[in-house]
This record gives structure tokens, sequence and C-alpha cells, in this order.
């Protein structure tokens, strides 16, 4: 509230000008780019309105419609396992830790190795469930001891340091670990080995069949996700990052071993983007050393649109970025006319960052942050 | 503190505003930018240049006018018109390698230079003088690449010519300086249409005087391609998917043009962007119109992800997928998804082709690469390179003689006039004749049916469809 009154009193400038411009244009062209979506399929695509827009446009049908929305849901949970890493660590220390995409990267890559060996040793194709299990553990082992060490050495000496030097000292670690991983495994594209077949088959009754892989990725994410709401709500250990997310010195003042809690909280974070980097192996088969990037920048905005702080959002802002970045082109941009809009997935992602922060600049979940901990 | 979070979200709008323009931007501009930029950057350069009137057009005339008399032997080649080379005795003749060195394109560009650099030793002195590739310069497969070399080379008055460069994207950006600078260059692996001709007698936006390459034009890529779908698979829908690289979209876009002038119909032609790896929307975009088959001639990995998802897009379960030689490399036809796909590629069946400059086989140059690099080579090139190398030091023979001080003398012009005059050349890749924009390729193209990701030679061997030009 003190926000808005605060607003009322300050004169307008053309930046508000601007931003309120922007916050009714984008509006106007999410409703009218699903007006006209809903005209083509119902109406059907020969209508005036349709053609004029867009002559070439199609129907979509259920089929595309479900295959859009499941590889949306399933890369947006991988979104939202990476953005709960930076959710944790900047709930409970402040700050953007930029090279959290990297800890993904190092999950998908020891994944990698893992499975390869695996493979062959033969355990991939005679009992995969085994040879996941394994994978699953060895990756994101070394994703939390990544996380860990990244904290020891890079980001505790600046405890205590203004907000600006972790973050730009992480964009270093980024750097550093995408180098080391292209140095020790060579640059370039490195594959998975093959699922079984049982595995990649489609799945489901006949109006809702869904690829094998992208259930197991959905559902090991929810799996996660259950169990770190069930450590952070539900467990002592849960109950003291709460408090040092809180208020660091009243929480060691309560006999909370502040430095430990925040090493918990890098490694849970570390945890959840090393199963998200073998899941993404699976779903791809293919990473390189800069496959941490852009998934990363796209799980912090993950985080930013479900409320940074708010666990439960990060994994509804990954859901709500991975969704809308795979249907919006179909669904607004393709009724609209707009040439190449499949090229456009990664700015729409970005544009659903700016269209919330613009409509609900805490995000979905946000809670207010108490006036000294903003930036 | 209110300020700086405006800002902050000014700041995030401008940055996906200019996220959104480079997208965009890469549709339809990138070609002609290219060719802009790089117009800009010759000007200033030659004017620092010791040579400032090299006019383009001037040059191609008379150089297809003085076509005949190429086999004289009296005396050497050239007028004199775009400056001479003096190499003092024992000094080396320099010419310099372009390819692709470092990064993801190596495996295209180490091949081409270690074909150049075979050649070089195999050819010996030039009328006494021993030649030098000096070491292989790296054009990075990009126009910045490109740009950022061919200065390098223009800067030394010594070099007498390029071999180069890997990427048809680079040398679009090199050709305007390397032509200016009144040199010659020869590719071994650029397939561009834009770079030479619609082979009806007109010149594409980045031909420029003293281009030339052994490398096919993909327009007769395109061609082959579209005449093994339409008439031997009896298919008569295909969509294209590009990558905004000026090959990707040359390629897909040849093989549409003749594609629909066969009578086939365009069921879509779009691109994807590099970097990407769900490629479920873009695949959906194409299902809308259910083409029977897809063409896209890209690189991996995005290629992989294509061959790996589209399987599960509803609507092209059925659609036969094309490739091209971007793709006729080990990282994707180890690939299980690779399987089953036609991918069409320059015809590497070299034999006992023999190179008339330096009298070796194919098959010795190629035991020699394999005893040189311990491991055959990494793409198709290789041998297409070698020939553009003796082509080049032919031709500096030809257009040089020692003078009384006992100094080699180069005529540049000489140079582009014997390459312009090269016809019935017999190299490794086949016979050589280039035309007046410089296309030197045998032009001869095989489509191989892939079938088993655990043997890629056998896959490479598997030819199901010949094509060379009428």
């Amino acid at each position: 509230m003190t926000a808005a009154i605060r607003q009322r009193v300050r004169p307008r400038t053309a930046v508000d000008r601007f931003l309120t411009f922007l916050r009714f244009a984008l509006t106007a062209l999410v409703v009218f780019g699903l007006f006209a979506f809903l005209v083509q399929q119902f109406v059907g695509p020969d209508n005036p309105l349709t053609r004029f827009l867009n002559e070439d446009a199609n129907r979509l049908d259920w089929d595309a419609f479900r295959g859009l929305l499941v590889s949306g849901l399933s890369q947006g949970s991988m979104y939202g396992l990476i953005a709960l890493g930076y959710s944790m660590v900047y709930g409970v220390l402040g700050f953007i830790n930029f090279a959290h995409g990297e800890v993904f990267m190092v999950g998908a890559m020891t994944g990698l190795i893992t499975s390869n060996k695996l493979f062959e040793a033969g355990v991939w194709d005679d009992a995969f469930p085994v040879a996941i299990l394994i994978a699953v553990l060895v990756s994101t082992i070394c994703a939390t001891l990544t996380a860990v060490l990244m904290e020891r050495i890079a980001y505790r000496p600046l405890r205590g340091a203004p907000r600006l030097i972790p973050l730009i000292t992480s964009i270093g670690v980024s750097f550093f670990i995408q180098n080391t991983s292209a140095l020790l495994l060579g640059p370039g594209a490195k594959r998975y080995p093959l699922l079984p077949q049982w595995l990649r088959d489609d799945r489901g009754p006949t109006w809702l069949r869904i690829g094998g892989q992208k259930i197991l990725v959905i559902v090991v994410a929810a799996a996660a996700m259950a169990a770190l709401w069930y450590l952070v709500e539900r467990t002592k250990t849960g109950k003291a990052m709460r408090a040092v997310a809180e208020d660091k010195e009243i929480a060691s003042l309560m006999g909370i071993d502040v430095d430990r809690t925040i090493v918990t909280t890098f490694a849970i974070g570390g945890a959840m983007a090393g199963i998200a980097g073998i899941l993404w192996g699976i779903l791809f088969g293919s990473v390189t050393e800069f496959t941490g990037f852009l998934p990363g920048i796209k799980a912090f905005s993950a985080a930013v649109v479900g409320g940074i702080g708010n666990l439960g959002g990060a994994m509804a802002g990954g859901l709500t970025l991975g969704g809308s970045e795979s249907l919006a082109p179909q669904l607004i941009l393709e009724p609209l006319g707009v040439t190449g809009h499949t090229q456009l997935k990664d700015a729409v992602a970005f544009l659903v960052l700016i269209y919330v922060l613009l409509v609900r600049p805490t995000g979905l979940f946000g809670e207010r942050l108490s006036a000294e901990d903003r930036a | 503190m209110k300020l700086s979070r405006k800002l902050m979200m000014l700041l995030a709008v401008l940055l996906s505003f200019s996220l959104i323009a480079a997208a965009c931007g890469d549709d339809e501009e990138t070609v002609t930018d290219n060719t802009d930029d790089t117009d800009t950057d010759t000007d200033t350069d030659t004017d620092t240049d010791t040579d400032t009137d090299t006019d383009t057009d001037t040059d191609t005339d008379t150089d297809t006018d003085t076509d005949t008399d190429t086999d004289t032997d009296t005396g050497s080649l050239g007028d004199g018109s775009l400056g001479t080379i003096t190499v003092a005795p024992g000094e080396e003749v320099q010419i310099r390698s372009l390819n692709a060195i470092t990064g993801e394109v190596a495996f295209l560009g180490i091949p081409n230079q270690v074909g150049i650099e075979l050649a070089v030793s195999h050819y010996g002195d030039i009328h006494g003088f021993a030649v030098t590739s000096g070491a292989g310069l790296d054009d990075l497969c990009s126009a910045e690449g490109g740009v950022a070399a061919a200065q390098q080379i223009v800067a030394d008055e010594q070099v007498a010519g390029v071999i180069g460069t890997s990427c048809s994207g680079a040398a679009a950006a090199a050709a305007p300086l390397i032509s200016d600078a009144g040199l010659a260059m020869i590719s071994g692996s650029n397939t561009s249409p834009s770079l030479t001709s619609d082979l009806q007698g007109n010149a594409n936006e980045n031909y420029r005087a003293g281009y030339y390459r052994t490398a096919h034009n993909d327009l007769f890529q395109g061609a082959a391609m579209a005449d093994f779908v339409y008439n031997d698979l009896g298919l008569t829908t295909a969509a294209a998917i590009h990558d905004g690289d000026p090959y990707t979209q040359g390629l897909a876009q040849a093989f549409m043009d003749a594609f629909t002038a066969l009578g086939g119909e365009n069921a879509g032609f779009t691109s994807v962007a590099k970097g990407d790896t769900d490629m479920v929307p873009v695949l959906t975009e194409i299902a809308g119109a259910s083409p029977q088959a897809l063409f896209f001639p890209i690189f991996p990995p995005e290629g992989n992800f294509i061959a790996a998802q589209a399987g599960g897009v509803s609507g092209l379960e059925d659609t036969q997928l094309l490739a091209a030689d971007g793709l006729l490399v080990d990282n994707f036809m180890e690939d299980p998804a690779s399987e089953g796909i036609y991918m069409s590629g320059p015809d590497v069946r070299f034999g006992t082709n023999v190179n008339e400059s330096t009298g070796q086989t194919a098959a010795d140059v190629l035991a020699e690469y394999e005893t040189v690099q311990g491991e055959p080579p990494s793409a198709a090139f290789w041998g297409h390179s070698y020939d553009a190398a003796a082509m080049l030091l032919d031709a500096i023979a030809a257009a040089s003689q020692v003078d009384a001080d006992g100094n080699l003398v180069i005529d540049r012009a000489g140079i582009r006039e014997f390459l312009n005059g090269i016809s019935g050349y017999s190299g490794l890749i086949g016979t050589i004749n280039c035309d007046a924009f410089g296309d030197c390729g045998s032009q001869k193209i095989t489509i191989v049916d892939h079938t088993d990701s655990g043997d890629i030679e056998a896959g490479k061997a598997n030819v199901v469809f010949e094509y060379a030009p009428a």
C-alpha cells in the first residue's frame, strides 16, 4: 500500500507514462491475439478477419495444441526446478547467483558421463530404472558439490559486502565453470545414449497421448518439488532456513548456525538443478558447455515471475514461462500474422517477465519484502 | 530506490526489444546487411592501400575478354593492371590459407587447411622459388572473422593469393576486401549461390571479381535434392527449415525453388534460431500443412534436435526427413535419430582421379592425409581445397617470371587471367571448368541413404542418387 500512496504523491514522469502505455499495449496485444485465435478456431480460418491478419492461417488441431502444451510444461518444470535455486539463495542471502545455470549444466554433464558409462556397461539398456537412478544420484551429488564449493570459495568471503559484489562475482564464476567444462570435456555438443523404446513410446488414452520421457520429466519434477516443500515447511532444517531468510542476526541469536544454513540452502538448490540437468538430458539428449546459459536466464525470469523468494512461486513461474513460450507464438502471434513467430519463443518468455513486472511487480505469488531487503 | 527499479524495468524492456529486433532482422536482411557493411569497410581500406584504382566492373570485362590466350608460352600472363609482387631471391612466394580452424565448425576447416598444406608441399617450387601458405588464418565461420582475416591478408603486399574461406558467410564479408586488393581467392567449401551467379549469366549480390571456388554451387545441390524427392521418392509436398546462415538459407531456398519448379508444393519455409533446443513449436508450425518431406540443411546440434523431435509431433509422423552436407558429419550420423534420413552432399568418390599439377592421385593424398592427421578427414572438402591450392600455384607460375636481378615478379592480373581461363583441368575432384563468375566445381552431387548410426562409413557410401548438371 505504501508504494501506491507514494506513487500518488510523486508527480508522474515520462517513464511512468511510457510504462503505463506499455502495460496497456501488451494487454491489448494479448487480448486481441487471443480473440483472433478464437475466431480462427471457432469460425474457421476462412473468415475475413483471419484472412486479413494472416493469409496462411490454419486451424490448430487438438493434437498439435497438446504437443505444444506438453513440451512447454516439461520444459517449464525444468525451469521451475532451476528457479528454486535462484529463489532460495535470494531468499536467504538477497543476491542473485547468476552461476546457478552452470550448476544445472554440471548436472547435465555428469549425467551424460554417467549414462554413457552405464550404456557401455550394458546397464542402460538392460535395467534402465537402475541406470537412471544411478545417473540421477551422481549428477545430483556433483551439482550439489559444485554449488557448495561455489558458496565456500566465491561467496562466503564476500558475505557482508554490498549486494552488487557477489552478483558480479557470480557472473565470473559462471564463465569459469563454462570454460572449465570446455577444457575438461572438450567443446561442442555431446550426446546422451538413446532412451529405451518403452520409455519413448507415447502413452495415455488416444486423446491424450504423451511421449513417455515427457511424462517422466513432469513426474520427477513434481516429486522433487514435493520433497522440497516438505523439507522447507515441515523439518527443523527448513525452519532454520526460513528463520535465516527472515533475519540473519536474530536467527543467529536464537542459536541457528547461519553459515551452515546457507550452505544447506546452496546444497538443496544445487540438488534441484542437478535433477533438472539429468531431466534435460532425458528430454533433449544433448548438452554443450553453454547449455546452462539460456535455461539459467529463463529460470531466473521464472523465479521473478513467480515472486522471488517464494518456492511455490518459482515452480508456478517456471510452468507459466515454459507454457507461454511454447504456446504463445501459435496462439497469439500466428493469428496476428507475425512472420517467423516460432523464432520469437525467447522474446515471448522475456515479454512475460516484463508484463508480470509491470502489472504485479512482486511477481505472481510474491510477498512484499521488508524495506531493508529491497535492492 | 523507486527510480532504480523503474530504470531496471526500462532496461529490461529495451533489452527485449533488441532481442525481437535481432530475431526479426535475421530473417530477411542478413545477406544484404553483410554486403552493405563490408562495402563501406572496403572503401576505407582501399584508401589506405597502394592500389586505389581497382574497379571491379572493368576487371570482369577485361578478364573474360582475354580468356582465349592463356596458353601462350612466351612470357608470363597479365597486363600489370593490378600491380605486381616482387619476391627477392631466397624469399618465399606467399599464399594464405583462410579456414574455420577453431570453434564449432573446425571439423569443416581443418581438412581444408590440411589439403592446402599437402598441395603446397607436393607442388614444389615456382621458377625456383619455394612456396609457403604461412600459418593458417581463421575465418571463425563468421562475417567478422572473415573481415578481420582479410584485412590482415591485404595488409601484407607479398601475398599472391588466398585459399578459403570455409564458410560462405565469411566469404561474403572477406571477398570485397580481397577482390579490391587485386588478389584472387579460391574456396574449397563455400557453396552459397550468393557468392557467384544464378547460373543464368547474372552475378549474384556477393560476387566479386577474383573470387573462385572448387566446391559446388548449392543451386545444384538444391536441384539434386528436389529432383530426388519429386521424381525418385514421388513426394509432392515439401517444407524446408534453415537457421538464418547464408549457407543454410541459400540451400533451403534453392531446394524449394527447384521443387516448386518441378511441380511440387511448398508446404512451409521457416527457420530455427541457432542454440534452440525445443523444436516442437517450429515443427508444429510446419506440421500444420502436413508435408510429405522436410528438408533441413542445417548443422548439429540443432539438426539432431529436429531429427529427434520430428517423430513426436502430430502431423509429421510419416514425413520423410532430408538433410544436406552440413549434417553429413560424424556428430550427426552417430545419432540414432539420424537413421532413415536421406542426405545430399558433394560426390566424394574421387577414386583414382589425378591432380595434373602435382601428379598425385586422390587415393594417395587421402592416405597421406590420414598419416599426417592420424584420422580420416572430418568433412568432405579436403580434395576441393587441394585442387584449389594447386590451381592457384599454377596460376602464380603462369603469371610470374624471373627478372634480370633474379627477383620473381608476379603479376596479379595474370593470376586472375589464368584462373578465368581454366578449362578441362584435371583435379582430385574430377574435371574442373571455371565459368565467368568463379564457379569451377565439378558440381557432382550424391544423395546417400543413412540407415545405421553404428556404421557411418557405410552410410556415407550408400549412394542412392547421383546428380551431374546437364
